[in-house]
């Protein structure tokens, strides 16, 4: 364990060093809340009865969003990854005493969790202290927050262990840009990067239930606001659980796969 | 110690001609070709011994490193390494040996190398006793005293080179395996990785494979050699040996080379 905790060590501190990126991102991401909400209030104010969600849950999933992008942002990859699989560095990686999924999960955990850090916290204060209108609430009760702490965990999980799959495709590709691209688009759309999940018709909503990625950022951003809470609240836990399990398992299995007919390129 | 059997290994090649119209015609239809890199490769190497397997472009030795050290898995044949088999046993395997591709590098681009190796230190799990030790070592024996703080991206080739090798020996392997690596490197640098290697040699019995297109590397270093074209091994033993094949004994082991590789075809 000590191995893979060193690695996250050194990814964790590198990720901190920038901070001009950091605040940069910070700007944009104030910026893009306040036009979201304010796309929103408009909604709200034609037709309050037939919004989906309550006016401070949409405020709220808003803000989380912000602040914790870059835990849940789909088109973030590590890009080194992509090129040592093409041009061969892979090969280093592979007389190591570790397993390349371990590995490489962790460099993804160690990379957004650092990146979140700087992001995350300027946002949450600031936005606690803003005009009724647009500001981030408190957690509607203590059993809430709990299951937004587990939840916020488990949907990193996730959303690492999904891109896992795509850096494994890599080895069979060579070049993944195209697999990325439909990864991304859809992924986001799916996720509720795009709207919130409550706002699509009632089919695509069924529907998307069916895809792990309505158990990333969906699930903690809704909880937290008291959207989904009591039963529907465990069993999105469960489900959030039952997708990792799957998608980890999968993500060996493509290592197992690939490992058995690796090539390495470029000699 | 190495016990290496019947090992083949096949790949598939994507090829097509020229043109935009063989482009778009292998959009939909692929050609391969198979191309034995492998074709039954055998041999045994004992404790201590410091191999040269040479060959030209393409013989298949980087092939045959890559199964020896675990990152390949060979179509057929058999290979025992310390008790392991490489490609099953990987993670235990890899703790006992060393790798270094002169064409690529192990250290961490834009941290110091010094960051890069107490990160293999970790990954490895050596004592802190024994980490020191080695350290201090091999910062003797490569004369890294001065380089160790800097970052990878500004080391010179020759500077990186004995920084590669020494993160493969931190974890102090039985086996090293040496895949060109005095490739690019001037003739000081060369030599000090010579006179290291034989060192380590000494000291520590460590079993080399080496290859190199070098023939200087080989005859100060090598006490076997393998030769190896078109994935079959066509001659093994030692220099002398390889010098009574060829009729005229003045000739340098470059020219011995350039005759055997005329007359075989390889």
């Amino acid at each position: 364990m000590r191995k893979y905790s060193t690695i996250f060590k050194i990814k964790f501190l590198a990720g901190l060093q920038y901070r001009t990126a950091a605040w940069a991102g910070i700007m944009t991401q104030f910026v893009w809340g306040f036009l979201e909400i304010k796309m929103f209030q408009a909604f709200y104010q034609t037709e309050p009865q037939s919004f989906p969600m309550t006016y401070s849950g949409i405020v709220t999933y808003v803000w989380l969003q912000q602040a914790f992008l870059s835990l849940y942002m789909l088109w973030f990859w590590e890009n080194d990854l992509f090129e040592a699989i093409q041009n061969g560095n892979v090969a280093y990686e592979l007389v190591r005493p570790v397993s390349i999924y371990n590995t490489w999960f962790v460099r993804n955990l160690a990379t957004r969790v650092s990146k979140t850090c700087l992001r995350a916290l300027p946002i949450l204060v600031i936005t606690f202290f803003l005009p009724p209108n647009y500001r981030l609430t408190f957690p509607s009760n203590s059993t809430q927050f709990l299951g937004f702490l587990l939840s916020i965990v488990l949907a990193l999980l996730i959303v690492v262990s999904l891109s896992m799959l795509i850096y494994f495709w890599a080895f069979y590709t060579i070049q993944s840009l195209g697999l990325r691209m439909i990864f991304q688009t859809l992924g986001d759309l799916l996720t509720g990067a795009v709207i919130p999940l409550p706002f699509f018709p009632t089919l695509l909503q069924k529907m998307s239930l069916f895809f792990p990625f309505a158990f990333a950022q969906n699930i903690p951003f809704r909880v937290y606001s008291g959207e989904i809470s009591g039963i529907a609240m465990i069993r999105s836990i469960q489900g959030q659980i039952f997708w990792i399990i799957i998608l980890v398992g999968f993500g060996k299995w493509l290592e197992f796969r690939v490992k058995n007919r690796m090539t390495i390129q470029g000699g | 110690m190495i016990h290496v059997s019947r090992l083949s290994k096949s790949f598939k090649v994507y090829k097509r001609e020229a043109g935009i119209y063989q482009a778009i015609h292998s959009f939909f239809q692929r050609k391969y070709e198979r191309v034995d890199a492998l074709d039954s490769i055998s041999f045994d190497i004992p404790k201590g011994e410091i191999v040269g397997y040479i060959g030209p472009n393409g013989a298949g030795k980087s092939t045959t490193i890559k199964i020896l050290s675990g990152i390949l898995v060979p179509d057929e044949g058999e290979c025992v390494i310390n008790g392991y088999v490489p490609w099953k046993d990987r993670k235990e395997y890899v703790k006992k040996i060393g790798v270094v591709f002169g064409q690529r590098s192990q250290l961490w681009w834009d941290i110091p190398v010094i960051d890069s190796f107490h990160l293999l230190k970790d990954i490895y799990t050596i004592e802190p006793t024994i980490f020191q030790e080695s350290l201090t070592e091999l910062t003797a024996l490569l004369d890294l005293k001065e380089i160790l703080k800097m970052p990878t991206r500004q080391l010179s080739l020759g500077q990186r080179m004995r920084c590669e090798i020494a993160a493969s020996l931190l974890h102090r392997p039985d086996i090293l395996f040496l895949d060109e690596p005095t490739i690019g490197l001037d003739a000081v640098s060369k030599k000090a990785v010579r006179t290291f290697i034989k060192k380590i040699n000494l000291e520590f019995q460590t079993t080399v494979i080496l290859t190199t297109h070098d023939m200087q590397d080989i005859e100060s270093l090598a006490q076997r050699i393998i030769l190896i074209g078109k994935g079959r091994v066509l001659f093994d033993g030692t220099i002398p040996n390889l010098r009574d094949i060829v009729p005229d004994p003045k000739l340098s082991l470059e020219d011995v080379l350039v005759y055997l590789y005329q007359k075989l075809g390889i």
